[in-house]
């Protein structure tokens, strides 16, 4: 059976573009290489500084020691391998990143599914309340995101994962030289590192939340949709 | 409920392969020379956008870090080297060969007695951390005027005092190309913090490349070699660090 191209409880319809779907996944193993990677590289130095130097005489703001191997990429100490994976998929992240963009502006993506509505914003208080108390819209309503979601997505794809690349270009000497002062405004060279790694713990909650909610809302349903793009519709909660 | 717990068993199977899968891709000959692509893109686009002779930032002297941190060597392990400082670097002569119409030998007074650059800079080690430090120095331009550059001449090779291990030839070397070695920060420093450079930080001469990382500033430099390429030196990928895997290109 063809999936519908109109929602109808109960039933198959096209949620996700096949360009959102090549893209999410692309975007799931970059994130996955880089998170990982990052930790590998903290590990070659693990602290965390304020300000332009690691050498001020103030010490770290933060020294959490290092993170296990399960969760570094290489394993083991390495940190020449752990640049060269988290290089390499930056560029991947970027380039998918800005085709991302790209698509959900000119497909409209970004306004019809992402940008909340303007009566939306209204309602953030009454679906916090509603994600608290697990209850996830049934029907047609659930083939639209709901206010959180929206925010969260937009967040992450607008404000903290280009912070996140932003910061991961401060500390680079070259690109710090190219656009003098620039990195200052964000307090300098390892007050962007320590940024970098904010954000990138931001989105790795991001990520934790998201896999939950995935979860939650149904596994099988939710991941097919990303896959094959088909979403059943659930039947209407019941009042 | 059966579907979620293996979804779940799926994913962390999954996950543990993928690392698994992710080492020993590292370990490989042919996948990382695909990641080393990234480092060709980030170099072509880096040397794309930024002009020529754009400056590495200089700082005031309250910016200084009270000590300059030392990292790799600390004191050269090579009697000759210790038998120079012993004499205070007097007979110490830094050569500069290769591709040059004339040949340098070089005297700590006579690099003294050349032009020379102040500049108070921020040094990013590739581990993650930054120290400030005011150097002077000879800019590496001047001492490659004196030598004569000859047109083949492609990149400037350092060789250093410190062996890094017990077997013959491990010394630290390092190599730029010649947009870095005009550049008008890159120097030849004898001086850090209005003081003679230090033992632990490189004395008696070590390069700043301001707009890379410190692996590329080599300490206790003994000569430099004007040359076409680097392929027949040590592990042929430019210095000791890049030959252990390490980029050669470190503005990133």
């Amino acid at each position: 059976m063809p999936p519908n191209e109109v929602a109808v409880p109960g039933r198959l319809y096209k949620r996700h573009s096949l360009a959102v779907r090549v893209m999410h996944w692309i975007n799931v193993v970059a994130i996955f290489v880089l998170v990982m990677s990052g930790l590998q590289i903290f590990n070659a130095h693990p602290a965390l500084y304020w300000g332009e130097s690691s050498y001020t005489g103030a010490g770290p703001i933060w020294e959490p020691g290092r993170f296990p191997g399960w969760i570094t990429l290489p394993g083991a100490q390495w940190l020449s391998m752990g640049r060269r994976w988290h290089f390499f998929f930056a560029w991947v992240l970027v380039i998918n990143g800005a085709a991302y963009v790209a698509y959900a502006v000119a497909s409209r993506h970004f306004k019809r599914d992402l940008w909340p509505a303007r009566g939306e914003w209204r309602t953030v208080g009454r679906s916090i309340a509603d994600h608290l108390r697990f209850r996830h819209p049934g029907g047609l309503e659930a083939t639209r995101y709901n206010v959180l979601q929206k925010l969260a997505y937009v967040g992450v794809v607008f404000a903290v994962l280009p912070l996140l690349v932003l910061m991961g270009l401060g500390m680079s000497p070259t690109f710090d030289a190219l656009v003098p002062g620039w990195v200052e405004l964000f307090g300098g060279r390892q007050s962007a590192r320590t940024l970098h790694f904010a954000a990138g713990a931001v989105v790795v909650a991001f990520v934790a939340v998201h896999v939950f909610e995935v979860f939650v809302t149904g596994a099988w349903n939710n991941l097919r949709s990303m896959v094959t793009g088909r979403y059943r519709v659930p039947p209407e909660r019941a009042p | 409920m059966e579907r979620r717990r293996f979804l779940g068993r799926m994913a962390g199977l999954a996950g543990a392969l993928v690392l698994t899968g992710c080492d020993r891709l590292s370990r490989t000959t042919w996948f990382p020379p695909i990641l080393d692509r990234a480092e060709t893109l980030t170099r072509t686009v880096q040397r794309l956008i930024t002009p020529r002779n754009a400056l590495a930032k200089e700082y005031t002297e309250k910016d200084l870090s009270p000590t300059f941190r030392s990292n790799g060597t600390a004191e050269p392990d090579d009697e000759d080297y210790l038998a120079l400082a012993q004499g205070g670097f007097a007979d110490w002569r830094l050569s500069v060969g290769g591709l040059v119409e004339h040949p340098l030998e070089l005297s700590l007074a006579e690099l003294r007695a050349m032009p020379s650059r102040t500049q108070i800079t921020r040094h990013d080690c590739v581990e993650g951390w930054s120290a400030i430090g005011k150097w002077t120095g000879v800019p590496l331009s001047a001492v490659l005027a004196r030598a004569g550059v000859k047109p083949a001449a492609r990149y400037v090779v350092f060789r250093c005092a410190d062996p890094m291990d017990d077997t013959d030839d491990s010394n630290y070397y390092e190599s730029i190309d010649m947009v870095d070695a005009y550049h008008p920060q890159t120097i030849l420093a004898y001086g850090l913090n209005g003081a003679p450079l230090p033992v632990p930080n490189g004395a008696p001469l070590r390069l700043r490349v301001e707009r890379q990382l410190g692996y590329k500033m080599a300490k206790y430099l003994m000569s430099i070699e004007l040359v076409e390429s680097f392929d027949a030196i040590a592990g042929g990928k430019g210095g000791y660090w890049e030959d252990r895997g390490y980029e050669w290109y470190a503005g990133i």
